[in-house]
């Protein structure tokens, strides 16, 4: 066993090469920057357009005002980017190597095959979204009046990797489960369009919906907590939760991949 | 060639192939119904629009009901399942895959077979989406109510209406597959004013007006709210609805036509 930390650099260094290499390729199609900057705005528009609908007539989404409404937007529209730049085209080819046999290579390679197979690529056409969202949560923030103090940020710092790693663990999980069912591919696209509910704030959803945005698919961890945590109202039971949630859904994705390997049996048999 | 063989052979002649086309295409979509249900179940848009509007939001809709909201959106739901469009993507992948040149040698468009695998879809779709309505039905026994006849044939009429000018402008779009590699992301581009416009987020009654004309003046709203108004048993426009559908299928026809026939001389061109 080698000693942790040359391990983890190890796998830092890798990574560097993995995107280096990946942002090459990737730039040698400098027209998609255009097509995702003009999807980023479109749908920001679009998004922004359906909410001034709920907030024009003097109402609002389940309390929370115009600008904290547009800190939840701001964070599903990082998300997506992320989605965008790693989860996306790295995850969808786990049913292509399955298909073919290629996973065999894989998992002969001197590495964490889910490590492999989650960061091997990395796209930039993500980024735009990435900075959109950042922004936008960052502006509407300041708008909505919040002043966190440095516990605050900390807190929000930590959920956002949580619902980053909430995310990463739903798609894994879907997306592992290619080794039994090869056509499972729509089902991250099924993810994806549920996922379409944390574009707002969940408590804006009736209890059913509210309770199933939680306990079944934590699309609340995703957008909504992160941002009580930015605007400075974060309640510690919903802090621990988060994480709690983020940790066991992280467990849950490793030991599946375990499992799954389990009934992997290369293409040909 | 059925020019020789006058009116009464050629109609039996598209009748049996259409029949043959219909019957293996449904053979074939009935392989990928577990695929599908998943297709199926990614349209969820309009039921999660429904639980944000039936919140404080539907009052502001003039002319809605929190009742008629639930028709509503459960109607869009509905018709947005009959009038997904695929065929960029198909063709794209057979393009790619070296499946285009053999179809080329049949004496038949591709486009033709393209069709036949939508409709084929959409019928092993159905059953489905009625289990879907079933399961809202048994939740919420309110949510259902009957079309009345007119409505409910109107309704039928203006999705198919819809799904085939979606069909046709897709298919003019997926013509510059023959130029770009990037004309599937065109298409992902136009399918963003779709979501916003066409009245899956929202009934186009809760536009405030600027917008609401502007997006009348689109094709999209056409394509979902004014089938899902019909169903749902509301008041549109019914002859400006047919004449804008009809008119914008009549625009692309013909570029689609034109755009294949240029494609297809530079596809050969290339020597494939």
């Amino acid at each position: 066993m080698a000693r942790p930390a040359p391990e983890l650099l190890r796998y830092l260094r890798t990574l560097r090469r993995f995107w280096a290499a990946s942002l090459a390729a990737e730039l040698e199609y400098q027209a998609n920057f255009v097509l995702e900057l003009l999807a980023v705005s479109a749908n920001l528009a679009g998004s922004l357009f359906t909410l001034s609908l709920f907030y024009g007539h003097g109402h609002d989404l389940g309390g929370w005002s115009w600008d904290a409404a547009l800190v939840v937007l701001g964070l599903y529209t990082l998300l997506d980017g992320l989605t965008t730049t790693l989860l996306q085209p790295n995850l969808s080819t786990i049913v292509t190597h399955v298909r073919t046999g290629t996973l065999d290579f894989v998992l002969l390679k001197p590495i964490d095959s889910q490590f492999w197979l989650s960061a091997r690529t990395f796209s930039p056409w993500g980024l735009p979204g990435l900075a959109a969202g950042a922004v936008l949560v960052v502006v509407a923030a300041v708008r909505a009046g919040a002043r966190p103090d440095a516990l605050h940020l900390v807190a929000a710092a930590l959920l956002l990797v949580a619902s980053a790693l909430i995310l990463y663990s739903l798609w894994f999980v879907l997306a592992a489960t290619s080794i039994w069912f090869v056509k499972v591919w729509n089902a991250t696209e099924v993810l994806r369009s549920a996922l379409v509910a944390g574009r707002y704030p969940v408590s804006a959803y009736p209890a059913g919906l509210r309770l199933f945005f939680t306990v079944v698919l934590p699309v609340a961890f995703l957008t909504t907590v992160p941002a009580e945590a930015i605007l400075g109202r974060a309640s510690p039971l919903w802090v621990v939760s988060s994480l709690l949630v983020a940790a066991v859904a992280l467990l849950i994705s490793r030991w599946f991949w375990g499992f799954a390997l389990r009934f992997y049996t290369s293409a040909s048999s | 060639m059925s020019r020789h063989h006058g009116p009464d052979r050629s109609l039996r002649h598209a009748v049996r192939l259409a029949r043959v086309l219909l019957s293996s295409q449904y053979a074939l979509m009935l392989e990928f119904r577990a695929e599908i249900v998943l297709w199926a179940l990614s349209g969820v848009l309009p039921l999660i629009m429904l639980g944000l509007w039936s919140g404080t939001g539907v009052a502001s809709i003039p002319g809605f009901t929190p009742q008629r909201l639930v028709h509503y959106f459960l109607a869009a739901f509905v018709v947005r399942q009959f009038t997904i469009v695929w065929v960029i993507h198909a063709f794209e992948e057979d393009a790619l895959q070296g499946r285009l040149s053999p179809a080329l040698l049949q004496p038949l468009n591709p486009f033709w077979r393209y069709l036949a695998a939508h409709v084929s879809e959409q019928a092993t779709r159905l059953p489905f989406v009625l289990a879907i309505v079933a399961l809202v039905a048994l939740v919420h026994p309110a949510a259902l109510w009957w079309p009345t006849p007119a409505g409910l044939l109107l309704a039928l009429l203006a999705t198919h209406l819809a799904f085939l000018v979606r069909f046709v402008i897709q298919s003019a779009l997926t013509m510059l597959c023959f130029w770009s590699e990037r004309a599937a992301a065109l298409e992902r581009l136009l399918l963003i004013p779709y979501l916003f416009l066409s009245g899956l987020v929202a009934p186009l009654e809760a536009f405030p007006e600027p917008m609401r004309s502007f997006a009348l003046n689109t094709p999209f709203p056409w394509m979902v709210w004014f089938p899902a108004q019909l169903l749902s048993g509301g008041t549109v426009p019914v002859a400006r609805g047919f004449g804008v559908l009809a008119a914008w299928g009549l625009l692309f026809l013909p570029i689609a036509v034109l755009l294949w026939r240029a494609g297809l001389r530079r596809y050969s061109a290339m020597g494939a």
